[in-house]
């Protein structure tokens, strides 16, 4: 909450707030039942939460740690999309079931494509769909979402409004010092591998070099050319650290490390959030743990190798 | 290309493409006889059945302990001696063949493995986990699946001599013995751990393809037990060195690589094989007419 709006926010939050608690359960409570919002995966429920506060139940389908490309969703999932007021997906053909779970559990409600807006990268053939990897994107899913749960309910638009100003102040903040942190290294060792393609967004807003096979996605099996390639890659380009996803076969990763030479910098967290009470079980948090983590990887190397001339 | 940038340079230049090597060696070398004697008990489905029931113990174990290479191989042991077990109980106890109760088991297994895959709700990483990959062997698993090719082959060479009776003679076997039945169990034993080395290195489908493939293909060369084994070895460990490099050279994934190789062998020596294939069949037929 920010200061100029207190007073009559604070009012507002706490009648919020306090609903869930003070009307029993089964009781219409005409002022504020919560919205009931289904959204794809981790990291979009998050920004739902952020945005709605108590206002909205939010329901993620494919859960922390989880990698949506692969999901495959139940009757259940169908049952939580029926019975939603508001489905807020990615977009850009990240979730290839939504539509027909969508359609096979006979939602009539909106749907909201929070990535629309966003210019799309190209990754090979597709375009690349992991735009919240971009502070910058973020604050455009962050808009889409809360003109959608204000246009689903109108009487909470004061208060939504302000939860997504103060959540895009945040956005703005981490956005301020990434880059800060990012400047610090030094250009030439802008530099790491991850297993899958993941970072593309990430790359282009902060200048750090995502160097992955390219014929290898999470979800097919890699060719020894792929892993070859990458080590060689690896070997010759400098990369700075080999860094793990929170999704995948760490044994291959670290194999790869060993190989070629490179430290391997911790997990980074690319599709999901981690599960709630760890390391990256919001967005903000998965964005900074992944800045530090690769800040960290970054500067180790630096050392060892200094201590090596 | 040279011969050398071709076969040799892959292996020279990464650790991964010789750790890959050194586990199909392994693998090669105990499923060269283990498959050839399920070839001679008519139990060459049973691997198969087997290798799917090692799924729901893995998965068990992957869920409880995360990604530990002991407890996966441990409990896909348990699960799969458990069918192994189960399936031969109920063979002597009702009328039911063997066989015809390890599909029942096994078909069991598998539902309960996929179920626990689902509840586990992420199906990527255990997909990786089941499927492995043999260009991510570490040390672990490289020990592990070293032991258990030489506890396979010495277990062998000490029961060598019964279980080739009791392929072919069993009435025999019974008369002047009682170890029968301990013979077949053991070696039920020494499967299940194969292909749980097999599951280490090339994911539970893929094991299976090394292990039956070349001991199927060796009996259009040999004709003795101890020559179809050492041909079987051979075709194994050829498919996973040619295997390895079409992967490498070309660009595909490498489990699939491995099996396709020794599928190739099977085919070239149904057709062209000395014993009994469709080409030594055509130049037999023709010779009894010419004759």
């Amino acid at each position: 909450m920010r200061r100029h709006h207190v007073p009559q926010l604070v009012g507002l939050w706490m009648t919020f707030a306090l609903a869930p608690v003070l009307a029993p359960a089964g009781t219409a409570h005409a002022a504020s039942p919560p919205l009931r919002v289904v959204a794809s995966f981790s990291v979009l429920a998050d920004m739902v939460r952020e945005v709605g506060g108590s206002s909205v139940e939010v329901i993620s389908l494919v859960g922390p740690n989880a990698d949506a490309h692969v999901f495959s969703p139940t009757p259940a999932d169908a049952r939580r999309v029926a019975r939603a007021d508001l489905v807020v997906i990615n977009g850009l053909h990240f979730e290839g079931w939504i539509d027909r779970l969508v359609r096979a559990s006979g939602y009539a409600g909106p749907v909201v494509v929070a990535s629309s807006g966003i210019v799309a990268r190209q990754a090979g053939l597709a375009l690349d769909a992991h735009a919240w990897q971009s502070l910058t994107h973020a604050k455009r899913y962050v808009e889409n979402i809360r003109a959608a749960v204000v246009a689903a309910m109108p009487s909470h638009g004061p208060a939504i409004d302000a939860r997504a100003a103060d959540y895009l102040r945040r956005i703005v903040a981490l956005e301020h010092d990434t880059i800060a942190a990012i400047g610090r290294l030094p250009a030439k060792r802008r530099r790491v591998i991850t297993a899958h393609d993941a970072f593309g967004y990430f790359s282009a807003a902060y200048g750090i070099e995502f160097v992955s096979p390219r014929t290898w996605s999470g979800d097919s099996e890699p060719s020894a050319e792929a892993i070859a390639r990458l080590i060689r890659e690896a070997r010759t380009q400098h990369a700075g650290a080999l860094l793990l996803e929170n999704i995948g076969d760490p044994r291959l990763i670290e194999r790869m490390a060993r190989e070629a030479g490179v430290g391997v910098g911790g997990a980074l967290y690319s599709d999901a959030l981690s599960p709630p009470g760890t390391v990256a079980d919001t967005y903000l948090r998965m964005f900074a743990h992944n800045v530090r983590t690769i800040v960290e990887a970054l500067s180790t190397v630096q050392l060892s190798a200094k201590e090596a001339r | 290309m040279t011969a050398y940038a071709l076969l040799v340079q892959p292996f020279v230049e990464f650790g991964f493409m010789r750790r890959a090597l050194v586990a199909t060696l392994a693998l090669g070398l105990s499923c060269g006889p283990m498959g050839t004697l399920l070839v001679l008990r008519r139990m060459s489905l049973a691997g198969d059945a087997i290798a799917h029931a090692l799924l729901p113990g893995a998965a068990l174990a992957f869920v409880a302990f995360g990604f530990s290479l002991w407890a996966m191989s441990l409990g896909g042991f348990f699960a799969a001696m458990l069918v192994a077990g189960l399936a031969g109980l109920v063979a002597r106890l009702t009328p039911q063949r063997e066989d015809a109760s390890f599909a029942a088991f096994y078909l069991i297994a598998l539902a309960a493995g996929v179920m626990i895959v689902s509840l586990r709700g992420s199906s990527v990483d255990l997909m990786h986990v089941l499927f492995g990959s043999i260009l991510a062997v570490d040390d672990a698993s490289l020990l592990l699946v070293a032991g258990i090719a030489s506890v396979s082959l010495l277990v062998l060479a000490a029961i060598y001599r019964p279980l080739v009776v009791e392929c072919f003679d069993p009435g025999f076997l019974r008369s002047v013995s009682r170890a029968g039945p301990w013979m077949h169990g053991l070696f039920l034993v020494l499967l299940v751990l194969n292909l749980v080395a097999g599951f280490q290195a090339l994911g539970t489908l893929m094991a299976v393809g090394l292990l039956m493939l070349p001991a199927v293909a060796a009996r259009f060369w040999a004709s003795e037990v101890w020559s179809l084994a050492v041909v079987s070895s051979l075709f194994a460990l050829l498919s996973g060195g040619c295997g390895l490099l079409l992967s490498y050279h070309a660009n595909l994934p490498s489990g699939p690589a491995i099996v396709l190789w020794a599928g190739g062998i099977y085919a070239t020596s149904l057709l062209f094989g000395r014993r009994d294939s469709v080409m030594a069949r055509w130049l037999a037929h023709r010779w009894h007419r010419s004759v």
